[in-house]
């Protein structure tokens, strides 16, 4: 059981006002994520410490990481408590596999991982249409954007409403989401999503244009709409 | 589709661009982009929406609940006998 008390906090950081929740990482541009990843002794060492069952090195690398975790939960479920029940999953799903992590990847890219599948589990579990992430990066036929070949009345350069694009973002099948907050929102690269969601790089690549061409769509859609009242 | 890049029209190259994406062709210097303004419209689009997704869902922390959950959590599996590292490595 880890002591709530007083866990492990990172060197040179204060925790005033949460002595149980110990101080993450500070806040990275989500486009600097992917650079953000590279080990550091701090995190190997709280890591190796965790590994052999130190409570508080666990909470240290909660710290370190929550921010992310929680953040991506939130960006796919769209719902503060469903995301923080995702948050606290994946943790515990961290807790008990955290001693068979060899290091084949880096950790950040494992932890991704294994909270995606947590999400992807919810999403399962809520009926929606995504059954596997083998699924997710298959979507049917019907899933996918419409192409409007070189149609003139594109635009949208300087003109993009963040909420229109957040619903969008929001209404795209799950797959599609998961790629687009992978790597446009958090700044994951396409190498990195590969290795988390077990396909190819040009499988990401050509799931996250997918993707972009259904943002697109919609958000061109809701303009034309505006445009009519 | 015809075998000269820029003979394409625009639904050939639209509709192979997934494709092309994935191979890790440079699409800016596809024959057909360096002659086709709406081309370059619509991939400049695209752009704009990858851009503005930087600014997309602010970066938040979960409440500490979350935590003192999890706390509880992991206390409840040592009580069960759960012991870490039986499952598999791969999360």
């Amino acid at each position: 059981m880890p002591d709530s008390s007083s866990p492990t906090q990172a060197p040179n950081r204060s925790r005033p006002n949460h002595p149980s929740a110990p101080e993450p990482a500070a806040a990275t541009r989500p486009s600097n994520f992917a650079r953000s990843t590279t080990p550091n002794p701090q995190e190997a060492e709280a890591l190796a410490r965790a590994q052999a069952g130190d409570h508080q090195a666990f909470a240290q690398l909660y710290a370190l990481h929550k921010r992310r975790i929680y953040s991506l939960c939130l960006r796919m479920v769209g719902n503060i408590a469903e995301a923080e029940d995702l948050t606290q999953e994946a943790f515990l799903q961290l807790h008990r596999k955290i001693a068979t992590f060899r290091g084949d990847s880096a950790f950040s890219t494992w932890l991704h991982r294994l909270a995606i599948n947590v999400v992807l589990m919810q999403l399962r579990k809520k009926g929606l249409s995504l059954i596997s992430l083998d699924e997710a990066m298959e979507p049917t036929p019907e899933d996918g954007p419409s192409r409007s070949f070189g149609a003139p009345d594109l635009t949208l350069a300087g003109a993009i409403d963040r909420l229109a694009l957040e619903r969008a973002v929001a209404e795209l099948p799950a797959g599609y989401r998961l790629i687009f907050i992978l790597h446009d929102v958090e700044g994951f690269e396409h190498n990195e999503i590969a290795s988390m969601l077990d396909c190819s790089i040009g499988n990401s690549k050509s799931q996250l244009h997918k993707a972009r061409l259904k943002l697109r769509d919609a958000l061109r859609a809701q303009s034309r709409e505006e445009e009519r009242l | 589709m015809t075998g000269d890049p820029s003979k394409m029209t625009c639904a050939e190259f639209q509709a192979h661009l997934s494709e092309l994406i994935a191979s890790g062709e440079d699409i800016s210097a596809h024959a057909h982009i360096q002659s086709c303004e709406n081309c370059r419209a619509f991939l400049a689009d695209l752009e704009t929406i990858a851009e503005a997704a930087r600014q997309l869902f602010p970066s938040v922390e979960p409440s500490d609940k979350v935590w003192e959950q999890i706390q509880s959590a992991i206390a409840q599996d040592e009580d069960d006998g759960i012991d870490p590292g039986l499952t598999p490595q791969r999360p």
